[in-house]
């Protein structure tokens, strides 16, 4: 039978307590590493995966990178950053136009487009610079300041004549000895590992004047003075200076190199040796045949 | 035994792996409610220097973060009766808590008043073997406790050392390092029935918690309601619950005695439900708002619409005077207060130095209650609270929460208990050993 009286359905207060699952749930949304997961987590992975979608496409990468170089350019290219000339300090009208030439820039140019660093590599790879400053001065001017390097001597080596400076660096090639006559000239392989030597030895040659041709390493170890009339004086090893002073001392006392010898060795400090010329030694020996002859 | 002492080991382990953790929730099983606190253990003086809780603890090592309460469903007299609703009643307090808390707790300290709480006396002596006191001594002299039979089906809840002496001198703390000849310990036992620790341990592991410590609502109650001298000098802590009475006596700040009266508000409650013909929730609602205990001659005048929903107006329309009110729970609380009085007397609380007895729990709130109470119980009665304890809600404060805020007390200053000692080294293994030994002579 059907009841008549349909029956209300137990409406009473609804349990407050949570399911399992729901309390579970509660419990593992309340767990640190997943609330930190949610807090962080979460719209970081959104946000990177939106930013990857967003520039998966090529057409919209090309504008953003079009839109940053068009921002980049209009910046650049204000007058402010604007360098129109470029002024050279320190160095002479050969070594400017050098620069100039080798570091080929076309004014005006924007400032950020200066490498400055690499510019001031460049210049100091040029032999004739010793050090080069390089910046950028109020009013668009590209500064550059040279100290150049001063050429002390002449070496001639196997290359030809070129000019070195006082630590011995190539500082130019030399069309020929006159090009420099102020300059003293040096010889022989590794002579211009020793330029402060051989500058103080010509300084102490100083008193044979006009007649100092030159010094040539001997063997990259000692020095030979070469003097006209194909004179040398060969210097020892140790204390050159001193011996070279003896044999100037000599020429003052017994005019040794204005006579007919061909070299003088102070290799040894204790036996200095003269060697006479051809024609010298010839006629000492025809000399002494003739004083032999008559006191037969 | 030694089951007892790994379950309560575990357990000891749980608590100092959530005390690592910082968070541990509080849960107390009541017949009326369940209140649920979510601790948190900052570390300030939780630590001293040997590594050990200091004494401080209690008030300035954690925080209540989260408090929650809940009408309780399916406990009777402080016992389960029906684990499905204790489980939802428990998920529905520890949830609100943990919401509060905004954190997932993982390891719940929980009370309960009933299981029928037996107390034992133990003691044991030895003879030192070097003088000095050790504390291999100290739990040599503690398993040598002879354990009375109490029964099959009963679980040693707590154990704790109350008292140690050292030949003729008694009433010490920590005899460790002191010196003499003979060292006797007294020991207070607690024993509950087994299913009942049982069932609460299954409802809070279907509720996915682990269970981090257990405790008598007796024992809790007295921790947070007495003051510090009331505990020293002997007091009796009755905490009057939904379905039991509680009683527990404490003296130089040890539980010596629990007992458990199986009667409570609850059925002062069913009591006005029977007597003035009005449903549980009608009669709760007039105890808590018109109850009392002391009738004077203007309680005859006011009158309370006791109501109902039966439909019948004039049924539903009924008035009763206060005093009759009174007059139905006054008897129901005397009784009670006449049990615990019985329970008081078979301990020898009168024997105690000072007599002072504490009211705590929901039913202490019974206006005049502390005065019919100085009628039975003694004159020294008060009404305690619940100690003051950091971010705990104003509507947690009351006498209700006075155990659930005792087993914060006790979750951040436990009690040495009898597990917590090692058990003596020379007690099995080296009885193993010898025998290896009288083996091989025996037999090479």
């Amino acid at each position: 039978m059907r009841a008549l009286i349909r029956k209300k359905p137990q409406v009473g207060r609804a349990d407050p307590a949570p399911s399992r699952w729901a309390w579970r749930m509660q419990r593992m949304m309340l767990t640190p590493t997943i609330r930190l997961g949610l807090r962080a987590g979460i719209p970081f992975c959104i946000a990177l995966g939106a930013g990857t979608w967003y520039l998966s496409d090529e057409g919209r990468r090309g504008a953003i990178e079009q839109a940053v170089a068009e921002a980049r350019q209009s910046i650049e290219t204000r007058p402010e950053f604007m360098v129109n000339l470029m002024a050279i300090d320190g160095a002479e009208d050969e070594l400017a136009s050098y620069i100039r030439e080798s570091l080929p820039l076309n004014f005006p140019i924007s400032s950020f487009d200066l490498d400055l660093d690499a510019m001031r590599g460049t210049l100091t790879e040029i032999s004739a610079v010793k050090t080069a400053s390089v910046r950028i001065r109020p009013g668009g001017v590209l500064q550059i300041e040279i100290t150049p390097r001063e050429a002390v001597a002449l070496w001639r080596n196997q290359d030809g004549l070129a000019l070195v400076d006082a630590s011995g660096v190539y500082v130019a090639m030399a069309t020929n000895r006159y090009a420099r006559p102020d300059l003293p000239l040096i010889a022989g392989q590794g002579a211009n590992e020793h330029v402060s030597e051989a500058l103080e030895l010509i300084q102490a040659a100083a008193p044979l004047g006009s007649r100092l041709r030159g010094i040539v390493r001997m063997g990259e170890r000692r020095w030979d003075v070469v003097l006209d009339r194909d004179q040398r004086i060969l210097l020892p090893e140790m204390e050159p200076q001193r011996a070279l002073e003896r044999v100037i001392a000599l020429e003052g006392a017994q005019d040794i190199l204005t006579r007919d010898v061909a070299r003088v060795d102070m290799r040894l400090a204790r036996r200095p040796t003269v060697q006479m010329t051809t024609e010298a030694a010839e006629e000492r020996t025809a000399q002494q045949a003739a004083f032999r002859a008559r006191n037969k | 035994m030694n089951d007892l002492y790994n379950s309560q080991r575990t357990m000891r382990q749980m608590r100092k792996l959530a005390m690592q953790r910082g968070v541990v929730a509080i849960l107390d099983v009541g017949s009326s409610k369940i209140a649920a606190l979510v601790l948190r253990f900052d570390g300030t003086a939780r630590f001293d220097d040997e590594g050990e809780i200091g004494s401080l603890a209690g008030q300035s090592g954690f925080r209540v973060i989260g408090a929650a309460t809940t009408r309780s469903r399916g406990v009777r007299f402080g016992e389960i009766t029906s684990m499905g609703e204790t489980e939802r009643a428990i998920r529905t307090a520890l949830q609100a808590a943990q919401k509060m808390a905004g954190i997932r707790v993982d390891h719940v300290i929980a009370c309960f008043a009933g299981g029928d709480p037996r107390s034992y006396g133990l003691d044991a002596q030895v003879t030192l073997e070097n003088q000095v006191v050790t504390e291999d001594d100290v739990a040599r002299v503690m398993s040598g406790c002879d354990v009375p039979e109490y029964g099959d089906g009963r679980e040693v809840l707590h154990a704790q050392p109350v008292n140690f002496a050292l030949d003729h001198r008694s009433g010490l703390i920590d005899p460790r390092g002191q010196l003499g000849n003979e060292l006797s310990v007294d020991m207070h036992m607690l024993t509950v029935d087994a299913a009942a620790v049982q069932h609460l341990a299954y409802c809070i592991k279907r509720c996915d918690l682990e269970l981090a410590g257990i405790a008598s609502s007796a024992y809790v109650s007295g921790i947070s309601s007495l003051v510090e001298d009331e505990q020293e000098l002997g007091a009796a802590c009755i905490d009057l619950g939904g379905g039991a009475t509680s009683v527990s006596i404490f003296i130089k700040k040890h539980m010596i005695y629990a007992d458990s009266v199986r009667m409570g508000g609850d059925h002062v409650t069913s009591d006005i439900s029977m007597g003035l013909q009005v449903p549980m929730a009608n009669a709760e609602r007039i105890k808590t708002f018109y109850g009392g205990v002391q009738a004077t001659g203007m309680d005859d005048r006011e009158m309370i619409e006791i109501g109902g929903e039966t439909g019948d107006y004039e049924h539903d329309r009924r008035t009763a005077s206060r005093a009759e009110l009174i007059g139905i729970m006054r008897p129901r609380v005397e009784e009670i207060l006449e049990e615990v009085r019985a329970r008081l007397d078979a301990a020898g609380f009168d024997h105690l130095p000072s007599q002072q007895i504490v009211l705590t729990g929901g039913g202490s709130q019974i206006p005049g209650l502390d005065g019919l109470a100085s009628k039975i119980l003694g004159q020294q009665v008060r009404l305690g609270r619940p100690l003051r304890v950091h971010g705990l809600p104003q509507a947690a404060t009351g006498p209700g929460f006075s155990s659930a805020v005792g087993l914060a007390l006790f979750a951040a200053h436990p009690q040495d208990e009898w597990w917590d000692f090692d058990v003596p080294a020379d007690r099995y293994p080296a009885r193993s050993l010898k025998r290896a030994v009288k083996w091989f002579k025996d037999n090479w």
